[in-house]
């Protein structure tokens, strides 16, 4: 496969990296990426891997499109309220480039579904918005193989951090399990500034750039941790536990296990509104 | 002795929005109780009711994970830098 003339403009700024050049740009284009969660980590994860011409998008998301979404997840505009968010974000990643293909995977993430979801693409980016999920995706990344780019924004603040299963530490070797239910006094839905989202999402698409042109040095054994209010960056190196549940010497998680809600709003139907929450 | 803690976001409620605190201690222990007697209600989002730290949330001494060292009996000294990082639910 060659690049076409279109293709050779369209990318020109990025081809002429010597990380890049014509075979990365192939390379790119024969690449599949999962982005888990439509919202403030997957827009511009999104927006930047279909610019850069990754072949392959999925997407997977259970909501709609929110008038309070708006502030943070720039791939749904007003217009776009009410609509599945995988929909809305699968129209709007084509029309930035056509030449992606995008899987639109409206459903919610499940210890039944995770492996069928996962398997067929080379990296995962977790923009989940709960931490159930996320250790979910980081034990399905495990146990399939696949590398993670992981990335959490409350506040003004974030973190991330990239996972080479068993070689290098994954979530549960630096955070070993999940609050169980009731374990986090309160559950309300936590503050978030949009650009928080712009900042640590576009880390993410970088981060799997990387990892897809075996480019640079992948932010794995390193926990980065943004601190907005002063605009500094700090990381501390995260080490594989042995006896982390997942990827120690002796797992005891061998297959995924069913998610345990944290917290629930009141009076509505548990299944559908697992709220943020904040962590601690 | 003063040590520096870093405080995570969803602590700073308790901390008056501070972001670093000054807090004194000889062991990663001595500090969180040092640190709850200045702010009432923190240890607890910190540590389980046995005390023990909870399983989301890690404590780096001078950047190394203190599960890695002597968990909260690793020794502080002066000037030292701790970290509270809990892992952060939020994405969307």
């Amino acid at each position: 496969m060659s690049l076409s003339e279109s293709q050779i403009e369209r990318y020109g700024r990025q081809l002429i990296l010597p990380e890049v050049g014509a075979q990365g740009q192939q390379r790119l284009a024969q690449a599949k990426v999962l982005v888990i969660g439509a919202g403030g980590l997957g827009s511009p994860a999104a927006l930047y891997l279909a610019a850069a011409g990754v072949g392959t998008l999925g997407l997977v998301d259970r909501e709609a499109v929110e008038l309070s979404n708006l502030h943070r997840q720039i791939l749904h505009t007003t217009r776009d309220i009410g609509q599945p968010k995988t929909a809305s974000a699968a129209a709007r990643l084509t029309s930035l480039n056509p030449e992606v293909a995008v899987h639109a995977l409206q459903t919610a993430l499940s210890a039944e579904n995770a492996a069928g979801l996962l398997a067929p693409y080379d990296a995962i980016l977790d923009g989940a918005d709960n931490l159930p999920t996320r250790y979910l995706v980081n034990d399905a990344c495990v146990l399939l193989d696949k590398p993670l780019v992981h990335g959490g924004i409350v506040g003004f603040d974030g973190q991330l951090m990239t996972i080479l299963p068993r070689r290098s530490a994954c979530f549960r070797c630096v955070f070993p399990e999940p609050p169980s239910p009731g374990e986090i006094p309160s559950c309300q839905q936590a503050g978030v500034l949009g650009p928080v989202a712009g900042v640590i999402g576009a880390l993410m698409a970088q981060e799997a750039l990387k990892l897809l042109l075996g480019a640079g040095e992948p932010l794995a054994g390193r926990l980065l941790t943004f601190h907005g209010r002063r605009s500094a960056f700090r990381e501390v190196p995260v080490r594989r536990d042995p006896g982390c549940a997942v990827c120690g010497d002796a797992p005891a998680i061998r297959t995924l296990q069913a998610l345990e809600p944290v917290c629930y709003e009141k009076g509505s139907d548990p299944s559908r509104t697992m709220v943020s929450t904040d962590g601690v | 002795m003063a040590v520096k803690v870093r405080i995570p976001t969803p602590l700073q409620r308790i901390t008056n929005g501070q972001g670093e605190v000054a807090c004194e201690g000889k062991t990663v222990s001595d500090l969180l109780t040092d640190l709850e007697r200045r702010y009432p209600g923190i240890r607890e989002r910190i540590c389980d009711e046995t005390g023990k730290l909870r399983r989301f949330v890690n404590v780096f001494v001078n950047e190394e994970d203190i599960r890695f060292l002597q968990g909260d009996q690793t020794p502080l000294k002066d000037g030292d830098d701790v970290s509270i990082i809990p892992a952060i639910a939020g994405g969307a």
